[in-house]
């Protein structure tokens, strides 16, 4: 195991550029001799796979869906930033590298972030050369548009489908390495476990979701990009099948965890119905450019939001933060809707939700530039709730929606087992504990086009033994897999792992959501055991491990969440502060703002797997760059 | 709400003597709100409660996006509303009706189980053309090659195609000339398209006739299906390239295919 970040010397522009210049290559014909396996194909792996398929490596691509092209990656909606300066405002590398860090709260890595937005123009230019159809001026030239927390417009977009654009653009070179012969994609496998020889990464056990088969490949170097966790709290806005499984299967084999606790919660989410809902809707941040957010003053006021007068309502974020009023960021805005909807002035049947209202936006600007402006996100929301926004506000909630946590790595993407890569959001990486809006699109396909094809590079230029998958090491791990899934089935009671993951995902979001108290993390650990305990008692999956069993697949996801939960309670437990999405209430201003501890906590913390008793391990993050400071939206 | 649901079991697509039926499930006290795959979720917990087998049936991100659901209720693929099968809600049906779902059917998408199907060809369509020969690399600056609004407006209506396959399931000749023109108006249409716009074309077609996808005879259910309302226009769009490319005989279908 090693535990160094092991960042290049140099100042921060130059580290990269250093690391480039000193890594090892493979020469063109010795790469086909070389076997890479990359789990999950949304834009971090299909983009990884793709760029070492085209250098000439031998590449086997996995993914749970039915096609490379459904990974989650396919949902987001706003854009992608890129320091490109278009706009001729002054943007640079250094103001996207400050944003991100700031919009984290300071706990992410100076040297990682750098990086990142160095890359970030590459990134557009990729895209384009795909043929991505970014949106446009009058006179052919690229869009930009701003997005939550910055101050200039450094944000591409494909209209509200920016994610599904990118997607495609990456699928599409996945395909034409799969034609070129140098990727091979194995559609409905699911990883199950990694394989490791000597300390070294070197293949994984997969199970083939049509036939219930169990199988092995080897490889000189695994890459996870599995994305991530935040179905742990049931209802999110992931996808139903987005898991954590091969991280999670991966930490228990050695591989450190940082920052579990560090869970982003969207402000501008559709709210919940009803029991059986399954999974939560987001609305595009974009509409709080326009949309004002707001509750009624008095608690159970339930007349039509349009009878409810101008001094009754309450519109919190523009009485708290003055500055930037309904555009704060992220994890400030879900904060203050759960406030307002903890003092009993929530609307909507269910009392969570806010108004997030259209009427004076409307009336100033029209209803045809409204319409021009949100058309297809109005529609949308007709659609799944049945009201018409331009009568009546739309009603929204925070949900669950993206990981900052994740698989540490050090600066070249790998994990504390050598041979084993994390990208993508399976890694915790670059957004600290807060991610800002159009940050994730940059960072995956940073990791996949620019970042990963070098490092993993670096490790496959190393000699490596010839490995074969009837190694005892392959042997015994298949053997650990069959009895977890044996298991699962031999449980034999009468309770879907739906209602288990329900009823856990209901304490996660209540005690380790966006509020947290030492007294609510004590009792939610409590609970998530018993849970966990009744799963393991009564659990009914469909009997057949050797056949098609969506019922099997889902539980097997499900008993993971269970163990995650353990260890992002205990890291919420252990860091005494307040700090982007991780809200302390013990930690917190006279005015109810995060509180940082600098002194204590300016730190990632990696967790170590030990059963129930998981040790932390602390990388201290230094700043040679920024000036730790408040972060002030107000 | 109440409904009588009349669903295809089908234990392995596979095997040949399992021809697959209907079975009949009654479920009771639906909130209208639930999306119809909110009110599956419920019917398997129950089967889970009874000890029976759940059915099998695909979804991923429910949102109308990834395109992995893929129901036909009442004889319309995705259901009576041209969204996703994920964005049909219960209140879009009477109370009490009988409802019939089966998996989108087609020669060239195999059923695995019950509502489930293979539609593993169209990945392989777009292997044969799909895409713009360019690896990862430095680019030109995007800026050096101008596109205007309207053109990118226009590849832009064709590339939202999700790749669910309705169009394909709607067919009464099962083509998949929608999936692939839009894919082919996407990338032709644009100027970083132009170098393989024969080779894109004809690798494209070759491949859909191979795989048992039939040949269009302009009913135009696949649009009128379609999620994302792509228009029935990118099949004749797809016509006319292909005939070009034909007519040029200079193509070279290979060269897309062996590029690195």
């Amino acid at each position: 195991m090693t535990f160094d970040p092991n960042i290049p010397p140099g100042p921060l522009p130059e580290k990269w550029q250093n690391w480039l210049d000193a890594h090892r290559l493979v020469g063109p014909r010795n790469r086909a001799g070389k076997n890479v396996i990359v789990i999950g194909t949304g834009l971090a792996g299909s983009s990884c796979a793709a760029s070492l398929g085209a250098q000439g490596f031998k590449v086997k691509s996995f993914c749970f869906q039915d096609s490379p092209r459904r990974a989650h990656s396919i949902a987001a909606q706003g854009g992608i930033n890129a320091a490109k300066d278009y706009a001729n405002e002054g943007d640079s590398i250094h103001r996207l590298f400050y944003d991100t860090i700031k919009g984290g709260d300071f706990r992410s890595r100076e040297a990682n972030v750098w990086r990142l937005a160095q890359l970030s123009a590459n990134i557009i230019d990729q895209a384009v050369a795909q043929g991505v159809p970014f949106n446009r001026e009058y006179s052919g030239a690229l869009a930009t548009r701003s997005f939550g927390g910055v101050l200039v417009q450094r944000t591409f977009y494909t209209r509200g489908q920016t994610g599904q654009q990118l997607l495609l653009g990456a699928y599409s070179a996945l395909e034409h390495q799969v034609r070129a012969g140098n990727v091979q994609v194995f559609n409905r496998h699911e990883m199950q476990d990694v394989v490791i020889v000597d300390g070294e990464a070197r293949g994984v056990i997969v199970r083939n979701l049509i036939t219930g088969e169990i199988e092995r490949h080897a490889a000189d170097a695994v890459v996870l990009a599995s994305g991530g966790y935040t179905n742990v709290y049931y209802l999110s806005t992931n996808a139903m099948g987005s898991n954590v499984t091969a991280t999670w299967r991966a930490h228990k084999r050695g591989a450190y965890f940082a920052n579990p606790c560090y869970t982003q919660i969207h402000p501008t989410c559709i709210p919940q119905t009803g029991e059986y809902q399954s999974k939560l809707t987001l609305m595009s941040e974009s509409l709080r450019n326009d949309g004002r957010i707001w509750v009624p003053r008095k608690s159970g006021d339930d007349r039509p939001p349009a009878e409810i007068p101008e001094a009754e309502r309450y519109y919190y974020l523009e009485e708290r933060y003055p500055a930037f009023g309904n555009l704060a960021p992220r994890d400030i805005a879900s904060r203050a809707a759960k406030v307002v909807c903890d003092d009993g002035l929530g609307v909507g049947g269910t009392g969570r939700g806010v108004f997030l209202d259209f009427r004076d936006a409307i009336a100033q600007q029209g209803k045809e530039s409204i319409e021009r402006k949100y058309g297809n996100l109005f529609e949308m929301y007709t659609r799944i709730t049945g009201d018409d926004p331009y009568e009546t506000p739309m009603m929204i909630y925070p949900a669950p929606h993206y990981a900052m946590g994740g698989l540490w790595v050090d600066y070249e993407l790998q994990t504390t087992i050598p041979g084993l890569f994390a990208i993508g959001e399976a890694n915790f990486s670059d957004h600290g504990a807060n991610r800002l809006g159009a940050s994730a699109l940059m960072q995956c396909l940073a990791d996949g086009y620019f970042i990963s094809p070098h490092t993993v590079t670096s490790h496959l230029a190393k000699n490596h033994d010839e490995i074969s998958t009837s190694d005892s090491a392959f042997d015994q791990v298949e053997a650990d897999v069959r009895s977890h899934i044996q298991s699962l089935i031999d449980v034999g009671g009468s309770t879907s792992a739906q209602a288990f993951h329900r009823e856990m995902g209901h304490v996660m979001l209540d005690k380790c959501g966006m509020s947290r108290t030492a007294e609510g993390l004590d009792e939610a650990l409590e609970e998530v055991r018993r849970i966990k305990g009744d799963f393991w008692d009564d659990l009914r999956v469909d009997p057949g491990d050797e056949e098609f069993n969506q019922s099997l697949e889902y539980a097997n996801r499900v008993s993971d969440f269970f163990e995650l939960a353990e260890l992002m309670i205990h890291d919420a437990r252990r860091r005494e502060e307040s700090c982007g999405g991780h809200f302390r209430e013990e930690h917190q201003t006279e005015d109810g703002e995060a509180l940082r501890d600098d002194e204590h906590f300016a730190k990632t913390t990696a967790w170590e797997y030990r059963g129930d008793d998981p040790v932390p391990h602390d990388e201290e993050l230094t700043f040679e760059e920024v000036q730790l400071a408040t972060r002030s939206y107000k | 709400m109440n409904f009588t649901l009349e669903i295809w079991r089908q234990f392995d697509g596979n095997d040949e003597s399992d021809q697959g039926r209907f079975e009949t499930f009654k479920v009771t006290d639906i909130n209208p709100d639930a999306s119809f795959l909110e009110m599956l979720d419920q019917l398997n917990e129950r089967l889970s409660h009874e000890k029976k087998r759940t059915i099998a049936f695909d979804s991923d991100c429910r949102e109308g996006i990834c395109g992995a659901c893929s129901l036909v209720i009442d004889g319309t693929p995705h259901g009576p509303q041209q969204v996703t099968s994920c964005q049909t809600y219960m209140r879009d049906f009477i109370d009490g009706q009988t409802i019939k779902v089966e998996p989108f059917r087609a020669n060239s998408f195999p059923v695995i189980r019950d509502l489930t199907v293979d539609r593993g060809a169209l990945d392989r369509v777009i292997q044969a053309g799909g895409y713009i020969s360019t690896t990862t690399g430095p680019q030109p600056e995007p800026n050096s090659m101008p596109v205007s609004p309207e053109i990118q407006e226009k590849a832009m209506d064709a590339a939202i195609c999700i790749g669910c396959g309705a169009c394909v399931a709607a067919c009464p000749n099962g083509a998949a000339m929608l999936f692939t023109g839009a894919k082919v108006s996407h990338l032709n249409l644009l100027p970083q398209g132009q170098p393989e716009r024969e080779s894109r074309v004809i690798g494209m077609v070759e491949q859909m006739d191979q795989e048992g996808f039939g040949g269009c005879t302009n009913y135009g259910e696949c649009s009128r299906v379609c999620p994302q309302e792509i228009s029935i226009d990118v099949i004749g769009m797809l016509n006319r390239e292909y005939r070009k490319a034909k007519t040029k005989k200079k193509s070279k279908p290979e060269t897309a295919m062996t590029t690195q």
